[in-house]
């Protein structure tokens, strides 16, 4: 009781409060722990008061992998600052371990002098053991020498704090990542309203759990306010973001959001067909909300029915879009190809995972851009796009459609584990603000539909996009499928010449995409010594480690791909500009592969395939190396 | 000739007839069905530019071609998961899957079991040839056991699937079976079929003349036909033969009884398409020739909510309770934060 009453009956000095620009913070517990709400909430409140902040949500494959144990610990670590952040940090300034497993696999990412907040109380016998401890570490000073550690026994003060609710130990316990939270609070001096909000919202139904949960959050900010262990606090002013209303948001939600908007913008319902998959399904989740924008969804019976689907939904006229990640985009690869064969209109999102086969589900990877690029039978082009971080995956999911529609072909969106599941402050856009996206049909033909047809489902624009034609209009009847077309006609045609000439008006039409997207910009000087060659997911961390070097007078540059398919037109010329290209991509050298072979430019890699995103000073040290050379 | 939409043109089977020349083996019993399906359309009232036909891959999934209707031959045992993007996007529409045993049993079984227990409001119409056809002739999922085919030189050793089976199994909600050169039985069972609000599913025997020649002349030659099929008629007992054969149930089996000596129309199995329980129906779906005559017609014929109405009826109800979605309220929504 100490602790909490203490705040009450002694009025401590005031602490000071020192000014940072940037903190990491790092929870870490059990699955069952509720790590990631807490991470969350910090989250939510230093977004709300205004800091930059980049989240990096780390969780295990297994839902509740036996207690206590290694592989159960779930994480959430997250960056919040008064400047202009792209990562979620190389090192974690604050560490909170709720249990000895999590104190054993996050202490090495703790800075050297950094905090650490210990549950004491789950520093029991069973607990060692099943973190493979022969000790314990908060008893041995040297091991924990180089930190500052508090030792704060949170089980046994959260029990005290709703004592007198009379909850069961069970749900007392479920509190105490409330305290933590409420501790961390105190610790860098966040407004914990929006978070007492939040509680009263989601647990209104259960008077007591919001009590127990506001409680408990109180009495972890009242124990760093009053205990004697914190002597400083410190404050994050809020960051310099561009004027605007802002919210934070996931990738897979402004996924959602922008394919909701892509539809809302060509005046077409959204069709969404997916199988459940890590970490994809949020997409499906969110967009199951949205049903009063007319989307609907349907789970249906595997990935090869969704990719199905989606392609007769296209057929019908529909904006269509699936989502999944590696594994289930293999198996839509075959109707994947149906789509490019009957050249309609649809999105394929792949919220990449670590691989091969079920691979690490939970983990962030780069390693589809080959399988995107050519995870088919027969030569078989499609237009790829990727976003480069959370709230970006809005934008390219409209980007995504604006293609498909235009040129008639499916398109896939990469995006990945961390950019999905990672959070950002999202500029909310004026609606006039938005690409418009326009769709054309043809009209119906012959009178009352009964006439002869003179409607050529193959005939091509000057972009070689064919018509879309959708059934119920009259006199358009026609007829698709993946055999070979004859290409005006559509009618089935195996004839040499015409199935080399669809073959190449196929590629040529995703090839002559080039000239409608951007084209590919640079960070840094136009030319010189080193170019950094990025795309997807890395962006934040390859611009950090890119703007360190250039303030350290460096000659480099850094270009970040979003069209991987096809590549911006000037892309050539602008790595021609530089002595060397370095790719860095969280694979063993896709990108590399291709660009070596696009042209023949001796690109060097640098590649890491943990299931983590980069370090910016693994980046910039591999900057270093090659600048050397 | 009037302008007024309501009045639609009187359309006849020529009407559904597509200008590409018809590629199926001369006397293929795929013909037939063709032919029957374009005299029964013009019958249901529907501007021929509101069907859909909708394909897998085989013989039989060549269909929509030389349909002049939309169409989408796709690919193999994929046409039900596609027919479900098409009908749940324009439930307006008139959506058929034509499959085969191979399709719809093989390589699609997941799907067709799928399509057909949400209920979706397809007409599937499955031609059960009991071979490969289109590959040159291996065995099928419904081929009988020890076929000799050219995968199976010593004879199959898998055991076959009864596609009606499959579909009672699967909670289909209508279930019938025809076959190709029955042309009376063929049209009114694509009709009863066509009526059905939900997913129809209708086996044909069909008689591949090259790779499985006479798989069904037990039940298409005119001498043996009559004692090894049973038309099914609602309400009606099941008679076979020469109408002095019938089938009566022995606690849960089905046995052949001759009428006479006591046993009379009434101690017969009535049979009951509306059954909600489809325990009579499914032990129809197993009468196999030659233990049993094998049932044609309607085998069952309930009404179930569907699949498509009802993603679609969500969809309003939400329009309904929270107002046509509104970007900017979503964009908008959650906590925000102005920076100056």
């Amino acid at each position: 009781m100490a602790a909490t009453d203490a705040a009450s009956t002694d009025t401590p000095e005031q602490k000071p409060l020192e000014e940072v620009e940037t903190v990491v913070v790092r929870f870490c517990g059990d699955s069952g722990d509720g790590m990631q709400l807490a991470g969350t909430q910090l989250t939510n409140v230093s977004a709300v008061f205004g800091n930059d902040v980049v989240t990096l949500p780390d969780f295990p494959a297994e839902i509740r992998a036996p207690a206590g144990t290694l592989s159960g610990v779930s994480g959430f670590q997250i960056s919040f600052s008064s400047a202009d952040i792209f990562t979620p940090g190389d090192q974690v300034d604050t560490l909170v371990a709720m249990n000895p497993a999590a104190l054993k696999t996050n202490l090495p990412d703790l800075k050297r002098g950094g905090t650490l907040i210990v549950n004491e109380d789950a520093f029991e016998k069973s607990n060692l053991q099943k973190a493979h401890y022969d000790h314990n570490p908060l008893d041995n000073e040297d091991e924990l020498a180089g930190y500052r550690v508090h030792r704060v026994p949170m089980t046994r003060l959260t029990r005290d704090a709703v004592d007198e609710l009379d909850l069961s130990l069970k749900i007392a316990d479920r509190c105490k990542n409330f305290f933590a939270l409420g501790l961390v609070f105190w610790l860098y001096d966040r407004d914990a309203k929006p978070t007492e909000e939040w509680i009263q919202t989601k647990f209104g139904k259960n008077p007591a759990i919001v009590q127990a949960n506001l409680k408990a959050l109180a009495a972890g900010s009242n124990y760093g306010y009053s205990t004697e262990s914190f002597t400083v606090h410190y404050r994050v002013p809020p960051a310099k973001l561009a004027p605007g209303r802002y919210r934070k948001i996931t990738g897979n939600e402004a996924t959602a959001f922008g394919l909701v908007t892509a539809a809302k913008l060509c005046g077409k319902k959204l069709f969404y067909a997916g199988y459940p998959i890590t970490p994809a399904s949020d997409i499906l989740h969110e967009l199951s909300k949205l049903k009063n924008f007319g989307v609907r969804t349907c789970q249906v019976e595997d990935e090869i029915a969704a990719m199905t689907a989606i392609v007769g939904a296209a057929y019908s006229g529909e904006l269509a879009v699936t989502a999944s990640s590696g594994p289930g985009i293999c198996l839509k690869a075959e109707a994947m190809g149906l789509g490019v064969m009957t050249e309609l209109p649809m999105v394929i999102v792949d919220v990449q995972r670590g691989g091969p086969s079920t691979g690490l589900p939970t983990k962030t990877e780069q390693s589809d851009l080959l399988l995107a690029m050519y995870g088919r039978n027969g030569d078989c082009p499609l237009p790829i796009v990727a976003a480069r971080g959370p709230a970006d995956c809005f934008k390219m999911a409209q980007e995504a459609f604006r293609l498909a529609t235009s040129y008639m072909t499916p398109v896939i969106l990469l995006t990945d584990g961390y950019i999905a599941n990672g959070a950002e402050p999202w500029r909310i856009p004026a609606i006039a603000e938005l690409n418009p996206i326009e769709v054309n049909h043809p009209h119906a033909n012959g009178a009352n539909g009964s006439g002869e047809s003179d409607f050529l489902p193959y005939a091509r624009d000057a972009k070689l996009a064919r018509p879309w034609a959708i059934p119920g209009t009259p006199g358009l009847q026609h007829r698709v499928g993946g055999l070979e077309k004859s290409d005006g006609t559509g009618n089935v045609d195996y004839s040499p010449t015409n199935h080399e000439h669809m073959v190449m008006t196929r590629q040529q039409k995703v090839a002559g995409i080039a000239d409608d997207i951007p084209e590919q910009s640079v960070e840094g000087p136009e030319e010189g010594d080193l170019l950094v060659l990025s795309w997807g997911g890395t962006y934040g961390s390859n611009r950090t480690a890119v703007r360190e070097c250039l303030r350290q007078g460096k000659s480099v540059a850094h270009a970040h791909l979003q069209y991987l398919n096809p590549m911006p037109r000037n892309l050539g010329e602008v790595i021609s500009r530089y002595k060397k290209v370095l790719i860095p991509e969280l694979n063993t050298g896709q990108l590399r592969l291709l660009i070596r072979s696009y042209f023949l430019v001796d690109a060097v890699g640098y590649n890491k395939v943990q299931g983590k995103p980069f370090l910016v000073s693994e980046l910039v040290a591999k900057f270093d190396e090659i600048l050397a050379k | 000739m009037s302008t007024d939409s309501s009045a639609l043109p009187v359309l006849t089977a020529k009407d559904f007839a597509s200008d590409q020349e018809i590629r199926w083996c001369p006397r293929c019993g795929d013909y037939s069905i063709l032919a029957q399906m374009k005299k029964v359309l013009p019958k249901l009232g529907i501007p021929k530019e509101d069907f859909v036909f909708v394909s897998g891959i085989g013989c039989s999934s060549r269909f929509p071609y030389y349909m002049e209707t939309y169409g989408f031959h796709s690919i193999h045992g994929r046409a039900p998961a596609l027919a479900t993007g098409v009908k749940v996007s324009r439930p307006e529409l008139s959506v058929w899957v034509i499959t085969g045993d191979g399709d719809a049993l093989s390589i699609g079984g997941n799907h067709l079991m799928h399509a057909i227990r949400r209920n979706i409001d397809l007409k599937i119409i499955l031609f059960n040839n009991q071979i490969y056809g289109l590959t040159k002739g291996q065995y099928s999922p419904t081929s009988p056991l020890g076929s000799r085919t050219k995968s199976t030189p010593m004879g199959s050793v898998d055991n076959p699937l009864a596609p009606l089976c499959v579909a009672i199994g699967s909670e289909a909600t209508f279930v019938a079976r025809a076959i190709d050169v029955d042309i009376k039985g063929l049209v009114s069972t694509l009709e009863r079929a066509a009526a059905h609000k939900g997913t129809a599913f209708v086996e044909v025997y069909q008689d591949c003349n090259v790779f499985n020649p006479g798989a069904f002349s037990y039940a298409t030659d005119k001498k043996v036909k009559a004692d090894n099929l049973i038309y099914l008629e609602h309400g009606k007992p099941l008679i076979f033969g020469d109408g002095s054969k019938g089938i009566r149930l022995n606690e849960m089996k089905p046995e052949i009884v001759t009428l006479g000596k006591g046993i009379t129309e009434d101690d017969l199995l009535f049979h009951d398409e509306k059954a909600e329980e489809p325990s009579l129906a499914f032990l129809l779906s197993r009468m196999r020739y030659p233990e049993f005559p094998e049932p044609v017609g309607v085998f069952r014929d309930v009404e179930k909510p569907v699949y498509d109405a009802q993603v679609n009826s969500q969809v309003d109800s939400a329009i309904q309770e929270k107002g046509e979605g509104d970007l900017e309220a979503l964009f908008n929504s959650g906590d925000t934060w102005t920076v100056e």
